[in-house]
Formats: structure tokens, C-alpha cells, sequence
């Protein structure tokens, strides 16, 4: 997902009974279904497991902006410009929403994005694909915020208050961008058959990496365990990934497009589709820096931010310049 | 950038006549730049008609471990609630 194969520092999951004072007392908040807040007591390892898991978060938010970003100049219309500029600002502002959150477990943006440029830090790897044609724009838009969308309904339930808080507002947007991506593909389909093909080869390019996003099957890491455990992972890789499938699939039918998996076919039995492997020597060399755009994305992440250091110097400039005015006149 | 940029916490009033509601946070250099930020990161779909910007180390809270004596006294007195006195069927418009 947006946080992939996140590290909690557990080696074993110790049930509430088993744990005492204060840890204890966290445990059962968290089984009530208690919030725990920036200045409550929390374990060490709670604490930064949520650092990592939510500066992930947002640093996919921000890196994120770069494969659509691509094409704001070159989007066919006005009308589609102007949509496709409100999706990636919409998403500037979810990376802000979530350090905010990190940033009230004794972290600081500046730290987190200093760790994200020195490429110490993890996004996810869906953001290092890159986007080919327009119709990429509409196959991210449909499957990738489609299924942030399914991580992040749960996470609004999540045991940390501010990222739950960060979450609910994430989510109130994110609709919109799955519906333009889906809007976007409907017009190709209906197009030229140029157009529906280039709507073909976007799903076949995107699909794969879009299952990879909810990461390897976690049903027996203890990371999970413990995540799940602390309230801040509420389903499974595999549970939300078929989840996604599943509504997926008659979405594509709709716009008359095939999935690029021959063992896709629905199981009555089961009550789900079934589908075929995923490459995951593919996912982790992305998410080892391998992957066709991860170099590029980093750069041009450093370089926007190093283009914005003078206007960033002028803000500062001004402001010392007000308050030492203000002192003056007190 | 040297210098950290101070947290401001922002404060959003909607259209509908309600009080000003907490939003969320942001870094700005200065108080003007925090209203300018606040309007892009907060109310980017009308969600308010005012915004106030209140430099976070200015906020003074309450403590976690003060939540017994600051509000366990008011558990006891249930006759503050209307719905502590029962009224006859006869007695209308209380
Ligand atoms: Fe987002
Ligand atoms: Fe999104």
C-alpha cells in the first residue's frame, strides 16, 4: 500500500494478558477501541512503527505527484487540465495532512523529508512506474486511488487519533480521484479505436503493479501480527487485494476492457474471483530502488525542492523582517 | 532551509454559522503565510468562509494525566441533564 512492509521491531506478538503497567493499560485502550492521542503514554515501538507507517504514507503522497504531474501540460483539454491540477494539489495536501500526524510523535517534517531526499526513506512502489500515455493518467486514477481507497477506509478507524483524523479527510477526497481516472478511461473507450487501445495497454501495464501495491501475502509476519495488534493495520494484504479484484472486475467489463490475467474467473464457491500469480521478484527489486522510474522520481523530487529554496529564503527574510518591526513599534 | 518553519493550527469556520473548528496543522514562516497556506491545505472545497491561524507553543493544554480530577467530578451530577426529572404525561411544553 501507500506503506508497504512496514517494520514494527517485534519478534514475537505478546497478547494483553501476558503484558504489564503501563503497557498493559495501553493494550486494553486499544482493545476498547479507545483512541490514544499525541501525549498519552504509548510503547517505544508503537511510536515509531506509526513514524515509519505515516511518513511512508506521505511520502507516497508526495511522490505520488510526480508520475501525473507528467502530464498536466499535455492533458487534451482544458477541462481535464484543470481537473487533473485539482487531483495532484489534492494529493500535496494529503502528504501535508499526514506529516502533520507524524509530526505529533516527536518527529519533524523537515527531518522526515530530509530522509525521503537522502533516499532513506521508503514510498510506495507503484509511484516508480511510469506514465506512457493520457490513458495511464485515467488507469491511476481508477486502480491506484482505487485502492488507496480500500487501505485508507479502514485506517479512519485506526488506534492513533491524528492519523485516523489525517485519514477521514484523506478519504472524503480521494472519491473524486478515483472517478476522474474511471470518467477519463469511459471517454477513450468510447472513442476511437486508437483510443480504447491505448485504454487497453494502460490496464495491462498498470493492473499487475496495482495488486503488488497491498503487498506479499502478510498472513504470517509477525510485523502484521504486531501492527494489527496495535489497532493501526485492520485487514490483511490478501483480504484488501481481493477486495480490490473484486470490484474491480465488473468495472472493467463495463468499459470493455480485459484484464491482462488468463487465470482471472469468478469462484462461486468462494464467492470471489480468482487470480493469478504475482510476479513478487518484480516488487521487491522495485522496492529495492530497481524499478523503471525510482531513480528519476528522487531527483526530480530533490530538484523541485532545491528550485524552491530562494522563494523559501524570501519567506523567512520577510517574516524577520515583520517581527523585528513589531518589536520595534512595542 | 536553516531554520524550521513554527507549526500553526488551524482554525476553520464553515459557511452554516458554527464556531471556528480545529482542521489540522501546518509549518509557515509567519502568520500571514500560515492564513495563505491554510486556505490551500484546508478549504480547497468551500469548506469555510474564516480561518484562524494560532502558533501551536501558544496553545496551553490540559494533561493526559489530569483527565481524573479535571473531569471525573462532573460524572456525578446527572440531575444537570434535563432528562433527570421526569415530568407527568399532564404537564405539557416543559
Ligand atoms: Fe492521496
Ligand atoms: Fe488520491
Amino acid at each position: 500500500m501507500y506503506a508497504q512492509l512496514v517494520e514494527t521491531g517485534a519478534q514475537r506478538v505478546r497478547g494483553t494478558d501476558e503484558l504489564e503497567g503501563q503497557e498493559r493499560v495501553f493494550q486494553e485502550r486499544i482493545d476498547a477501541g479507545v483512541k490514544i492521542e499525541p501525549k498519552d503514554w504509548m510503547p517505544e515501538g508503537y511510536r515509531k512503527t506509526l513514524v515509519r507507517q505515516i511518513s511512508q504514507h506521505a511520502h507516497s503522497e508526495i511522490v505520488g505527484q510526480l508520475p501525473e504531474g507528467n502530464w498536466i501540460t499535455r492533458a487534451p483539454t482544458l477541462k481535464r487540465k484543470a481537473i487533473l491540477l485539482a487531483k495532484v494539489q489534492d494529493e500535496a495536501g494529503h502528504g501535508l495532512y499526514l506529516y502533520s500526524a507524524a509530526e505529533t510523535l516527536g518527529v519533524s517534517r523537515d527531518a522526515l523529508i530530509a530522509q525521503l531526499h537522502a533516499g532513506k526513506a521508503k514510498y510506495s512502489s507503484i509511484f516508480n512506474y511510469p506514465t506512457l500515455t493520457w490513458a495511464d493518467i485515467g488507469a491511476i486514477g481508477w486502480l491506484v486511488d482505487g485502492s488507496a481507497i480500500i487501505n485508507q477506509i479502514p485506517l479512519c478507524r485506526c488506534s492513533y487519533g491524528p492519523y485516523a483524523r489525517a485519514m477521514v479527510r484523506v478519504c472524503k477526497e480521494e472519491s473524486f480521484h478515483q472517478r476522474q481516472g474511471y470518467d477519463l478511461l469511459l471517454a477513450l473507450c468510447n472513442g476511437t479505436p486508437e483510443q480504447k487501445a491505448m485504454a487497453q495497454d494502460a490496464l495491462n501495464r498498470w493492473w499487475w503493479p496495482a495488486l503488488m501495491m497491498f503487498g506479499p501475502s502478510d498472513a504470517d509476519s509477525v510485523n502484521s501480527a504486531q501492527s494489527t495488534q496495535w489497532g493501526i493495520k485492520l485487514f490483511s494484504n490478501d483480504a484488501l487485494r481481493q477486495k480490490m479484484v473484486d470490484q474491480t472486475v465488473p468495472q472493467a467489463e463495463y468499459l470493455g476492457l480485459t484484464i491482462p490475467d488468463p487465470d482471472l474467473k469468478w469462484n462461486e464457491e468462494r464467492g470471489h474471483y480468482d487470480f493469478g500469480a504475482i510476479d513478487w521478484d518484480e516488487f521487491f527489486n522495485v522496492i529495492k530502488g530497481n524499478g523503471p522510474c525510482n531513480r528519476e522520481r528522487l531527483a526530480t523530487r530533490v530538484q523541485a525542492y532545491e528550485d524552491g529554496e530562494w522563494f523559501r529564503e524570501g519567506l523567512n527574510a520577510h517574516a524577520d523582517k515583520q517581527a523585528a518591526r513589531g518589536a520595534a513599534a512595542a | 532551509m536553516k531554520k524550521e518553519w513554527p507549526l500553526w493550527e488551524i482554525f476553520i469556520r464553515s459557511q452554516h454559522g458554527l464556531a471556528h473548528k480545529h482542521v489540522g496543522s501546518l509549518h509557515a514562516p509567519d502568520a500571514e503565510m500560515a492564513v495563505n497556506n491554510a486556505r490551500d491545505v484546508y478549504t480547497r472545497r468551500n469548506e469555510g468562509v474564516s480561518i484562524w491561524v494560532v502558533r501551536s507553543a501558544d496553545i496551553v493544554a490540559s494533561s493526559p494525566d489530569d483527565k481524573e480530577p479535571l473531569f471525573e467530578p462532573s460524572n456525578s451530577k446527572v440531575y444537570r441533564h434535563p432528562t433527570f426529572f421526569p415530568m407527568p404525561e399532564a404537564v405539557k411544553h416543559i
